[in-house]
């Protein structure tokens, strides 16, 4: 493999839902062993390129790579090389919190020595120790979450996938899993790809950030240049220039309340 | 075949952990076997057909089994809403090795569920011909289990959400099980419940099991088992082909 090669190339994906276009004409590289930001308000399409990726959704039109290879027609060869942290719980409830990372395990093929020593020790770093043998539908959502997260960091894949991983964790466990996070990337050089609604982290953790509104890319570039981009002291500011209300308010026509009204009837 | 096992393992571990469910789906099975067991069988014996209660009970197990094992293909469903099967379809394996793993465990939770009413129908009164044909008929409650719980797998891949729950089984699940000669001798039907009763795949579970139990086969074993052999390919084919089909 070339390293100098991005592991991620989106070219003029496309992907529409009836008359909905949730992702339109986006094109993107993200490195290798870059942590890549992808942020956008609700709605922008940054699940459904996930999705995409992750070989879950076939695309309307658009070319995608990852790692060298076509995620709608390698779709194993592909599934070996990510792991992915859904936004939509994916654990299964009348199981524990053991026997769901023990399954992750081995629907990755993670030999059983490593298996049980990684989920220990994620276990432990994810302070669910003690109630690995509990149910998962006896969690409350922040232990749910954890165990989502720690369930997808059982593997060590090459693109790591983080779709909101945070959504209602204590600022305690955020802390942790980036800085895990943070570890992966910097020792095993695995790639993370994630979303995030909390500008500072995407400010602290990632090396680029891809800003999407709409189903389009609006701005690429560090959080720094960003920031100097839009005059803005904080990536929050930036971002609020970037796709903020201002901008959008003035727009705002009859159609554009429809199609807002439409997206709301739609994500139920 | 670690990953067949791992998920058959899931849906067996299921089953042993939830007893309340276990003895809640008896609920049926101990009614039919109670209630029209007895009920009906002095107009049966009168009609000289000997005993009802020996007569019904391999047809009650078939029940059982069938219904088990098309509601843990429909788990699908479940799973689908909590996600979980996410989880399984975007891991690097093979759609028929889910398929499968999910498939044979739901189909060896309902060979329990029938093995636990061959249990109460023994409590009842029912009296195999003769012990040593047991294991036979465990294999071709097997067989039964295999075949519909391949067809939950169909149903559970084809449907998006549980909305459809309520017309599955007024429309499918129930006339097979009233289609399948469990309650009634498959001879002197009229001729359209003659053909509906031999499309029926449980026609030949019912009709086996009873063979192997109490000697009294109305096709013969060996075809019965045949077609259920059938079946089974069949509905295992179509059920890999429909679950690779999914979307997330
Ligand atoms: N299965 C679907 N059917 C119809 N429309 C869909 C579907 N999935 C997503 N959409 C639409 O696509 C658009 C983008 O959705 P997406 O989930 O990608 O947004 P997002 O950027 O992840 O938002 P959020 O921050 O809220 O998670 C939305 O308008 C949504 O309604
Ligand atoms: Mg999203």
């Amino acid at each position: 493999m070339d390293d100098t090669q991005p592991i991620i190339r989106v070219q003029h994906l496309v992907k529409k839902f009836g008359d909905v276009t949730a992702v339109d004409d986006v094109s993107f590289d993200v490195r290798r062993a870059e942590i890549f930001a992808f942020l956008g308000p609700n709605g922008a399409g940054k699940t459904t390129t996930i999705r995409m990726l992750t070989t879950l959704l076939q695309p309307t039109s658009g070319s995608l790579e990852l790692d060298g290879l076509d995620p709608t027609a390698r779709r194993n060869d592909v599934r070996q090389r990510i792991g992915v942290v859904f936004q939509d719980p994916s654990l299964d409830q009348d199981l524990t919190a053991w026997e769901n990372m023990d399954i992750h395990g081995v629907l990755y093929g993670v030999p059983r020595r490593e298996r049980h020593e990684r989920a220990a020790r994620l276990l432990e770093l994810f302070e669910l120790a003690e109630r690995k043998g509990s149910l998962v539908k006896t969690f409350s959502g922040g232990m749910r979450r954890r165990l989502e997260i720690a369930r997808g960091l059982l593997h060590t894949p090459r693109v790591l996938f983080l779709d909101e991983p945070t959504l209602g964790l204590d600022p305690q466990s955020r802390n942790q899993m980036w800085t895990h996070v943070q570890n992966l990337n910097q020792t095993d050089g695995v790639t993370v790809f994630l979303t995030t609604h909390y500008m500072d982290e995407a400010d602290r953790v990632a090396h680029r950030i891809a800003v999407i509104d709409h189903g389009r890319i609006v701005a690429i570039g560090s959080p720094a240049e960003l920031k100097s981009r839009t005059n803005s002291e904080s990536l929050e500011q930036a971002f609020l220039a970037l796709t903020g209300t201002a901008i959008r308010e003035e727009s705002v026509g009859a159609a554009d309340r429809m199609r807002e009204a439409g997206r709301m009837w739609r994500r139920r | 075949m670690r990953v067949v096992f791992a998920l058959w393992m899931r849906e067996v571990r299921k089953y042993f952990r939830s007893p309340a469910q276990m003895l809640g789906t008896l609920g049926s099975p101990v009614m039919y076997l109670g209630v029209l067991g007895f009920g009906l069988g002095p107009i049966f014996r009168r009609a000289g057909e000997g005993s009802y209660l020996q007569f019904m009970a391999p047809g009650i197990m078939c029940m059982t089994i069938l219904f088990t094992s098309t509601f843990s293909g429909m788990a699908l469903l479940w799973d689908r809403q909590f996600g979980f099967l996410k989880e399984t379809l975007v891991a690097p394996v093979p759609r028929l090795t889910i398929m499968l793993g999910r498939t044979v465990g739901g189909a060896t939770v309902a060979l329990f569920q029938g093995l636990l009413v061959f249990l109460v129908s023994l409590i009842a009164g029912f009296r195999p011909a003769h012990v040593l044909d047991v294991p036979t008929a465990i294999l071709v409650m097997a067989c039964v289990a295999l075949v519909f719980s391949a067809m939950g797998t169909i149903i559970g891949s084809s449907l998006k959400e549980m909305q459809g729950f309520q017309i599955i089984m007024n429309f499918l699940v129930m006339p097979i099980f009233f289609l399948s000669g469990a309650l009634y001798p498959l001879r002197n039907l009229p001729v359209a419940l003659t053909v509906l009763t031999r499309l029926d795949p449980l026609t030949y579970g019912v009709d086996a099991l009873r063979g192997v139990l109490i000697g009294d086969a109305h096709f013969g074993v060996g075809l019965d088992i045949l077609a259920l052999a059938i079946a089974a390919t069949v509905l295992l084919i179509l059920g890999a082909y429909r679950f690779s089909k999914i979307e997330v």
